[in-house]
């Protein structure tokens, strides 16, 4: 196997028994990138040169004979809408084209407190507005198994690089499916962790009442490790919540005492019956496994892409004010500063982020605050009363990560409806605030699916043990 | 629910953003579209239902109010980044 293919845990016994240097294990990565990404494009930017000192002096450690810890040396990939100070941070957009960024993200410190290596910022929607990652605007990615196809989105960057073992693992942002969705279609690990886990601070604000940072990786045991180091309060976030990681700690869950739903409104029409089949089987191995397997309804699960279409947006719209020329970014100077408002927005920011921002803005003006926000704030209640209700009979949700495999670039690109329906089985995961994982369970002509659990706020850990059975 | 064009001119107004004729068509057709799907709500009997603004059930979140100040290399960072500036100090457009 080569370096680059190798998991967290292996490369850190790697290292650690000096089998291989960090170097070596680093540059493994950087090769890789230079012979597939031609093809791929999943990195906007590498950091070869600072990727490779930080290896240096990894190795001087394990040389001294000092132990080192889990993360210490290990490459990984980071999505563009995070921060990490002194590099470009762009989130995909020509708006933020020169902006460098003056701070570490908490994510960052936390995990270059912890050794881990920085190789480069990946490729992701505009804003991370999008489910393939066609928006950004500089470049399309690829999905490394097939790259005339999508790799998923807006963390497509992130999952082509995991998938195609140009890094060990990597960190992408979920807002309505970003991390999962991708993770799905190229075949990879990702986890979407309990709103309030991980600190949003130093990641580009999308709709701050549903965003998380999460973990990308080979396996549920990396995505894991990743989760533990970046998880935490954090007094820079005011919504982190000061939980235990392993709420189960007292009482370790087992496979055998984890009661599995499948909830029956995400099993439509339309969807590609390879993954209804391939989900229903894996329903099946974890009855014969032990679990106890069941029917469940989420009766609002329709409502759940309608909430998020009206809630996101609406956010949106507050949270893309900042970029307006002024602070930081590209100015497009007018004749008086509304006109430079105007100017830098219209010119700097794509489409799908203007549609949205619109989107947003209409439903909060007055006249149409009522009918659409406030409405679907009520039906955001309903939806999280659904999870509240359904984890009270079992511990986790089963159902398919996404209606399709990956489809060819360019071919949902041109309606926006089309293009959302891919989020309809992430979301509500979002809207109820609730942890989702999604794991590889098959595959369809060459082609991954993903299968997503889902555990009640904070459950983590179920979500961690069931998925390692897979 | 179809948008007209002076309504998507007044929605792009308010975002600050400035539209081409075409883009003016395109947005009051795709938004219209988007609005369309998301009317499904009006289905939903939300009588006495609560609206959710955050799912976390924290209350107020509390900091001191007190200046915690800025090092010197963030500082600079930040000063960097303006798009135009003099000396230290970021340059705009007169607001009035």
């Amino acid at each position: 196997m080569k370096l680059n293919e190798l998991t967290i845990a292996a490369a850190h016994e790697g290292l650690a028994a000096k089998k291989f240097s960090c170097r070596e294990l680093v540059a493994a990565c950087f090769d890789e990138i230079r012979a597939h990404d031609g093809k791929v494009h999943a990195f906007l930017e590498v950091f070869d040169e600072e990727a490779l000192a930080r290896a240096d002096e990894v190795d001087k450690k394990i040389g001294r004979k000092d132990s080192i810890g889990l993360l210490e040396g290990i490459p990984l990939a980071i999505k563009d809408n995070i921060l990490i100070r002194g590099h470009i941070a762009s989130a995909g957009s020509k708006i933020l084209e020169n902006h460098s960024a003056a701070y570490d993200a908490t994510v960052i410190s936390k995990l270059r407190s912890a050794g881990a290596i920085f190789i480069g910022r990946t490729n992701m929607d505009e804003f991370a507005m999008g489910g393939s990652t066609e928006t950004s605007a500089y470049q399309k990615t690829g999905n490394p198994h097939d790259p005339t196809r999508v790799p998923g989105g807006s963390s497509g960057g992130s999952a082509a690089a995991v998938a195609g073992n140009m890094c060990i693992a990597a960190l992408g942002t979920d807002t309505g499916g970003s991390i999962r969705q991708p993770a799905a279609l190229c075949g990879v690990v990702g986890l979407k962790p309990t709103y309030g886990r991980v600190s949003r601070y130093g990641m580009m604000a999308m709709a701050a009442s549903l965003n998380q940072i999460g973990p990308i990786a080979r396996s549920v045991a990396d995505a894991r490790t990743l989760f533990h180091a970046i998880a935490g309060r954090d007094p820079l976030d005011a919504v982190t919540v000061d939980k235990p990681l392993d709420e189960s700690f007292n009482h370790p869950v087992t496979l055998k005492s984890l009661r599995v739903g499948i909830p029956k409104e995400y099993f439509i029409p339309g969807m590609d019956p390879e993954i209804e089949r391939a989900v229903r089987a894996l329903g099946n191995k974890l009855g014969k496994a032990g679990c106890e397997v069941k029917e469940v309804s989420l009766p609002h699960a329709a409502y759940g892409l309608a909430v998020y279409y009206v809630v996101m947006p609406a956010e949106i719209s507050a949270d893309m004010a900042r970029y307006d020329g002024i602070r930081y970014g590209v100015r497009h100077e007018a004749r008086d500063l509304i006109g430079t408002y105007e100017n830098s927005r219209s010119l700097g920011l794509g489409d799908e982020v203007r549609r949205r921002i619109m989107l947003g803005t209409y439903a909060l003006s007055s006249g149409y605050y009522d009918a659409y926000y406030k409405r679907a704030m009520q039906v955001r209640t309903l939806v999280k009363k659904d999870f509240d209700d359904v984890f009270r009979s079992v511990d986790v949700l089963l159902t398919p990560t996404t209606p399709n495999v990956a489809w060819k670039l360019g071919e949902k690109f041109d309606d926006p409806v089309t293009m959302y329906l891919e989020d309809i089985f992430t979301v509500s995961a979002n809207v109820a605030g609730v942890p989702a994982i999604s794991v590889p369970c098959g595959m369809k002509n060459g082609l991954p699916i993903g299968a997503q659990f889902i555990a009640p706020q904070l459950g983590e850990e179920k979500l961690f043990t069931i998925a390692s059975s897979v | 629910m179809s948008l007209s064009k002076e309504e998507v001119l007044h929605i792009a107004k308010l975002a600050r953003l400035t539209l081409t004729d075409a883009e003016l068509e395109k947005y009051a057709r795709q938004l219209s579209g988007i609005l369309e799907y998301v009317d499904k709500l009006k289905e939903v009997d939300v009588a006495g239902v609560e609206p959710t603004a955050q799912v976390t059930g924290l209350d107020n979140v509390w900091r001191n109010d007190a200046v915690v100040g800025c090092d010197d290399e963030t500082r600079s960072k930040i000063v960097e980044n303006f798009p135009e500036k003099e000396g230290d100090l970021l340059k705009v457009k007169a607001v009035f």
